[in-house]
């Protein structure tokens, strides 16, 4: 203010000297194919397939260790205990050398590798996350009351009427907020399908790195993707919980 | 004595509805039903009475099954109750239930609670659902909740529409487990008198309750247990007034006390 209308800024910014930017941003150009883009755009799409993939695998795994039938419990908690205790790269690096190379799976595309790793990354990401979406929504239907069973129960329903039409849904409102955390959790472990070569982003980072001088830079503007994903998902969240609490 | 023998030939006429046999039961080492035999006729009313622990919810759970027996027999129309499964659930239908916590379905509407069971039991298609739930709650005094969710209901009016959703089902007996003991004394008379209402209309109900009043009124028979075994049978009038076991008047004395 002291300075008076004819004093300029002091240091460069982006505003005042646009070939800055083109000196800071310029290695970005270099990555066409694959763009950072394309390689944040399958991250999204394997956080949008495993995570659709979980919720299945994960709710159905929740039924069967809630389930009268002790075979269905015992598989359904051996699974979770099993799952949840391996690290996800070891999961991931076994659908690739495990299931695909030594038998030979291959999941409808075995000449198009980048299909079928991505395929099989998926497969590991539904099969790991799957654990944690069960023990949440087994969580939920802890908190729903046994009246609520029993009285849907003595109209008729039968087991599957009473989990779908009514423990179920009370149980997924109740947990929205700890399944929100599980759907970042799966968005930032997306990163592991790189170990078996998915080009999603954290593949391209890593390419970025070993090849450019900004490493900050560029470990920032990966972070900033990552929030760019996962914020929005974990806000809309919070408010979808609380609008859909079960008031009691 | 004389009052008990006309019931007894009131029931032969009417048929036997609900029938249990040596019907025996334990929790662990608790032996909570011990030999229950207990005929209901058709159109009957039965309060069962006693204390705290003696059994009368268990009683009632085995009934629709919610709990399974050990040994003896339970006959609902004639037809033992299936093991488990599809037939198990169909008779379910037919045994409405009403607890003390009332346990209507917290997500859904008051409407959308008496609609439920019409649609995916009994298969009904929706208007018709729909125009039933709305009869039956105008039955009960709710009609004008119809949109809200259960929180949004006291006590009373829950328990109102807990009844509408037994009712719904077309059952052939009515249980209700302490329907007012979870109540606020000015709400208890409101339920007291849609049940009355529905024993007028001939129902045939199962009714565990303290409430003398009721049981006076409502009741064509009392059923007093204690420690897991039916202890004594009679009319009401008699049994408030003239109980014979050792184990009723020492009850009743401590309740009349309240
Ligand atoms: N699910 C259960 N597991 C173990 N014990 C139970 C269970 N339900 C009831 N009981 C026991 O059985 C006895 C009878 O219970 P209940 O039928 O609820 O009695 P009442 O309704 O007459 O108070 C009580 O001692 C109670 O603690
Ligand atoms: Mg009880």
């Amino acid at each position: 203010m002291r300075c008076g209308p004819t004093r300029t800024a002091p240091y460069p910014t982006f505003a005042t000297h646009p070939e800055a930017r083109e000196i800071v941003f310029d290695f970005l150009s270099d990555y066409d194919d694959p763009s950072l883009l394309g390689a944040f755009w399958v991250t999204v799409q394997l956080t949008f397939l495993s995570a659709v993939g979980s919720l299945i695998w994960g709710t159905l795994l929740a039924a069967m260790r809630v389930s009268p039938v002790p075979l269905m419990r015992g598989f359904g908690a051996a699974y979770v205990n099993i799952v949840r205790n391996i690290p996800l790269t070891v999961i991931i690096v076994f659908t690739s050398l495990g299931l695909a190379d030594i038998f030979g799976v291959a999941l409808g595309a075995p000449d198009d590798f980048e299909v079928k790793y991505f395929r099989l990354a998926v497969l590991g990401l539904v099969a790991y996350t799957a654990a944690f979406v069960c023990e949440a929504i087994r969580s939920g239907i802890n908190t729903v009351p046994v009246g609520q069973a029993e009285a849907a129960r003595a109209i008729g329903l039968s087991f599957s009427q009473v989990l779908r039409l009514i423990v179920l849904p009370q149980a997924f409102r109740s947990v929205i907020g700890p399944l929100a955390n599980v759907l970042i959790a799966l968005t930032k472990n997306t990163t592991v399908a790189a170990t078996i070569g998915v080009a999603e982003a954290a593949l391209l980072m890593k390419e970025m790195i070993e090849n450019e001088a900004q490493v900050l830079l560029i470990g920032a503007i990966f972070a900033f993707g990552f929030i760019v994903l996962t914020l929005p998902t974990g806000l809309f969240l919070g408010w979808l919980s609380k609008r859909l609490a079960v008031k009691r | 004595m004389t009052e008990v023998s006309v019931a007894k030939e009131d029931r032969a006429a009417n048929g036997e509805l609900v029938v249990l046999k040596s019907v025996n039961k334990h929790f662990g080492a608790l032996h909570v039903l011990q030999d229950i035999d207990l005929t209901i006729a058709r159109g009957e009313v039965v309060v069962v009475i006693g204390p705290s622990g003696s059994g009368k919810s268990t009683l009632c759970r085995t009934i629709n099954r919610l709990e399974t027996i050990d040994s003896g027999s339970i006959t609902i129309d004639g037809k033992p109750l299936p093991a488990e499964g599809k037939a198990l659930a169909r008779l379910r239908a037919d045994v409405g239930m009403v607890f003390q916590s009332f346990n209507l379905f917290a997500h859904k509407t008051v409407l959308e609670n008496v609609m439920l069971g019409q649609i995916k039991v009994r298969k009904v298609d929706k208007a018709k659902a729909e125009e039933k739930a709305r009869k039956l709650l105008d039955r009960v005094g709710v009609a004008s909740q119809a949109d809200k969710y259960p929180a949004q209901l006291s006590g009373g009016q829950q328990q109102r529409v807990a009844i509408a959703r037994a009712l719904a089902m077309d059952p052939k007996v009515m249980l209700f487990d302490e329907p007012t003991s979870a109540l606020d004394p000015e709400m208890i008379n409101e339920v007291l008198e849609v049940m009355q209402q529905l024993a007028r209309d001939g129902m045939t109900m199962i009714v565990v309750t303290h409430e003398m009043g009721f049981a006076r009124s409502a009741a064509n028979r009392v059923v007093f247990m204690a420690d897991g075994r039916i202890v004594e049978e009679a009319v009401p009038d008699q049994f408030f007034s003239n109980p014979r076991s050792d184990r009723a008047k020492d009850f009743l004395s401590k309740i009349l006390h309240h």
